[in-house]
């Protein structure tokens, strides 16, 4: 009986959203970056400068929707993507965003990549009320609806994936004595806040913490002081380059602890495969989206649907990169969003769209994942599945794992 | 190098007080972006003017003066974050500090010259950043997450938006360094600077103290830059390290050769040139893609570093000296 009730709730509430709706589309209204012909959407991402190899998240993005106005465009209108270089530095970001929202005059801003360039905007976009949609970097600090309306995330935060890390060792692993390397940024910050905050009381457990910065031509010397402090658990949290420098390292000098492996470098090509299969048996990620480069997601039929795309909108990209898996999934949810919006493409309800979306299956996110947000939740994807490295891929193991919407 | 000729300064002063108060009447041209855009021009120009005053008018060359900029923009943030300063006493603040940070660098820098004085200041500007990320200064520095801030409103109730009031803001600090700069140069002072620049073993021998001139030019180059970096924090309202990569640094010393080497207008017009043509370089590589259809996927660099060598080419002396050159050609001709 009580299944029957609850079909019957959500029929009701489906009439209810059909009706609200259907009033909606009664009556067509804009604000600025939206016509009866046109879309505009404002886009920033570094196309030059040290992180010029996310490039490809724009470029991808750029032909989505070349794509999506070949076949007709959303509801009749056509996408005006504009997409801008900061370089990935925070004042040329002001800058650039500056003329998107007042020269441009951007219906809203998508998917603007990194994080110290998107705290640099935060606060205007929110004194504008112009959108800013899932942006692209991993800080926990983009889903705050009530101080920052405008603002929305998209991928699973760092934070909560060290949460994950934490608990997994502490349940898992016995006398666990911990060595961490990390990134010495935001991003590095950000996982290691989340670690310490999983182990709690057990913060003591992590015997030694190592640094390396970006410059830097290895990570050779940190591995060896890990290996020297007697750790038994490693937690990498590096890109992929370092974090395949480490895994090497560790198995040269015959050090085998357990090793958990940030999601950021869980990339088969471009981590595990320099890294070596053999040294790789046994890591531990926690992963979202399909690896293009892993082998069990061949005859997937989304990853085939997505292949086909890659080969007639973006012919001789490499296939292996799974930044072009990040920006399809992303874009995706986009246009999902831009739909719902129907004829009433104001700020406002753009904003109400993205934050009224119901289990949604965005391709290419592990299979279980569902996007959701609400008034309150302003984290679309905040679900994640750890996963073993055997052989030459990924096997996913365990329950997939959701934050809390906090 | 000419000086520029009084009567046009006067118009271009009068114009630059006018335009924004047109405001009302042509929100589209006269917008608020585009005042925020002259002011980061105004904020750029007297920056290179900073590295002007050392490279161009003494004859040491910097390839680090992000980091003083950085330094001042840091100054600023943190006076703004920690202490409550008001935006407007930072920028006495950071070109204090700047000239105390800029003179202690110039006193090892004596012993290097030329290429080596290049090297050191380079290896500065390639340190600033980390140095802003290490974990001993992260309370003040927030670290890698930076420093946000407000933005200043216009004072006593003046009708002003933002961006008029900082646009004016920047003005009247630009105009203030200008015309001392301008001043000192046309001193004994700066023509002690100068001799030095052109000779330096010929300036010792008239009595000139070597050593206290280029230190304290170094200082107060590194104080103007400090300035800028200090109005920049009020522009942007957010400080990062990020923001003052090694990039920085570079693009000033190519202001100051694009506008013209040791000459004060082309300061001004090396600050405006680089931040007109970091905008419009990615226009211009879309527009040489999609519009001229041109099989070309051009990066912004490309099409930035294309118009530096082309200009370099035309203008050797840059665009002040190479528009000084036409017009007196002109005259000969007339």
């Amino acid at each position: 009986m009580k299944t029957n009730r609850r079909s019957f709730l959500g029929g009701v509430s489906t009439a209810a959203v059909l009706a609200a709706s259907g009033t909606a589309f009664a009556q067509k209204k804009y604000d600025n970056g939206a016509t009866d012909k046109e879309i505009k959407i404002g886009h920033t991402n570094p196309y030059s400068g040290p992180a010029s190899s996310y490039g490809v998240i724009g470029k991808a993005e750029t032909a989505y929707w070349k794509a999506v106005n070949e076949r007709g465009g959303i509801n009749g209108r056509m996408i005006n993507f504009i997409t801008k270089d900061d370089g990935y530095n925070p004042s040329k970001t002001v800058e650039v965003v500056r003329e998107l929202v007042e020269q441009d005059k951007v219906l809203g801003l998508f998917n603007t990549l990194g994080t110290p360039t998107n705290t640099a905007i935060h606060k205007y976009m929110n004194q504008k009320k112009v959108p800013q949609l899932f942006v692209a970097t991993g800080a926990s600090k983009w889903g705050q609806p009530k101080k920052f309306p405008w603002t929305m995330g998209y991928q699973p935060d760092y934070h909560t994936e060290a949460v994950i890390y934490a608990k997994h060792i502490l349940a898992n692993i016995k006398d666990a004595k911990i060595g961490v390397l990390m990134q010495n940024d935001d991003y590095g910050k950000d996982y290691w806040e989340g670690f310490k905050e999983g182990l709690g009381k057990e913060i003591g457990r992590v015997v030694k913490h190592v640094t390396y910065e970006t410059t830097d031509p290895t990570v050779d010397s940190q591995v060896i002081q890990l290996k020297d402090s007697g750790a038994n658990v490693f937690f990498n949290i590096s890109i992929p380059k370092f974090a395949a420098q480490a895994i090497r390292k560790a198995a040269d000098i015959g050090w085998k602890p357990a090793q958990y492996l940030n999601n950021v470098s869980s990339s088969v090509a471009s981590t595990l495969k320099p890294a070596g299969f053999e040294n790789s048996q046994g890591i531990i990620t926690a992963l979202w989206l399909k690896d293009p480069t892993d082998k069990q997601w061949d005859n997937d039929p989304e990853m085939k649907t997505w292949r086909a795309w890659m080969d007639k909108n973006m012919p001789g990209a490499n296939q292996a990169d799974g930044n072009y898996i990040y920006a399809y999934s992303v874009s995706f949810l986009i246009e999902h969003t831009l739909k719902a919006c129907g004829d009433v493409l104001t700020h406002e309800n753009l904003m109400k769209q993205a934050a009224s979306i119901k289990k949604l299956r965005v391709p290419l996110l592990l299979p279980g994942i569902l996007v959701s947000t609400s008034a309150t939740d302003f984290y679309p994807v905040q679900s994640v599945q750890l996963a073993r490295f055997k052989g030459e891929t990924w096997s996913l193991f365990g329950d997939i794992m959701s934050a809390e919407g906090s | 190098m000419p000086a520029f000729p009084k009567k046009w300064l006067a118009v271009l002063l009068v114009l630059a007080v006018a335009i924004p108060l047109l405001q009302p009447v042509l929100p589209d041209v006269v917008s608020n972006y585009r005042l925020f855009l002259v002011s980061t021009m105004i904020i750029a120009a007297i920056a290179v003017l900073g590295l002007n005053l050392l490279t161009g008018f003494n004859g040491q060359i910097s390839l680090g003066h992000g980091a003083f900029y950085a330094v001042g923009a840091y100054t600023a943030a943190i006076l703004m974050d920690q202490v409550e300063v008001p935006y407007w006493a930072t920028v006495p603040a950071a070109a204090v500090v700047c000239f105390i940070v800029g003179y202690l660098f110039g006193l090892p820098a004596l012993k290097l010259e030329g290429h080596y004085l290049a090297l050191a200041t380079f290896a500065l500007a390639l340190a600033v950043p980390q140095i802003l990320k290490y974990k001993w200064l992260e309370d003040l520095t927030g670290g890698v997450q930076g420093i946000v801030l407000l933005k200043p409103e216009a004072p006593f109730g003046l009708p002003l938006s933002e961006d008029q009031w900082l646009y004016y803001f920047c003005l009247v600090v630009m105009v203030i360094l200008y015309w001392a700069a301008a001043n000192m140069l046309n001193s004994r002072s700066g023509r002690a600077m100068m001799a030095i620049r052109d000779q330096p073993m010929a300036a010792s021998t008239m009595g000139i103290d070597l050593a206290l001139y280029k230190t304290v030019t170094f200082g107060i180059s590194a104080a103007y830059t400090g300035i800028a970096g200090a109005l920049s924090a009020s522009a942007i309202s957010f400080v990062a390290p990020d923001s003052f990569t090694i990039f920085l640094s570079i693009k000033f010393l190519i202001g100051l050769v694009v506008g013209g080497v040791g000459s004060l207008a082309g300061s001004v017009v090396g600050g405006i040139f680089y931040v007109l043509v970091d905008n419009s370089a990615q226009s211009l590589a879309l527009f040489v893609k999609d519009d001229l259809g041109l099989p070309f996927d051009l990066s912004a660099y490309t099409v930035f570093g294309v118009l530096l060598v082309a200009l370099m080419y035309l203008m050797p002396m840059g665009i002040v000296g190479g528009v000084y050159l036409a017009v007196r050609k002109l005259r000969s001709h007339g």
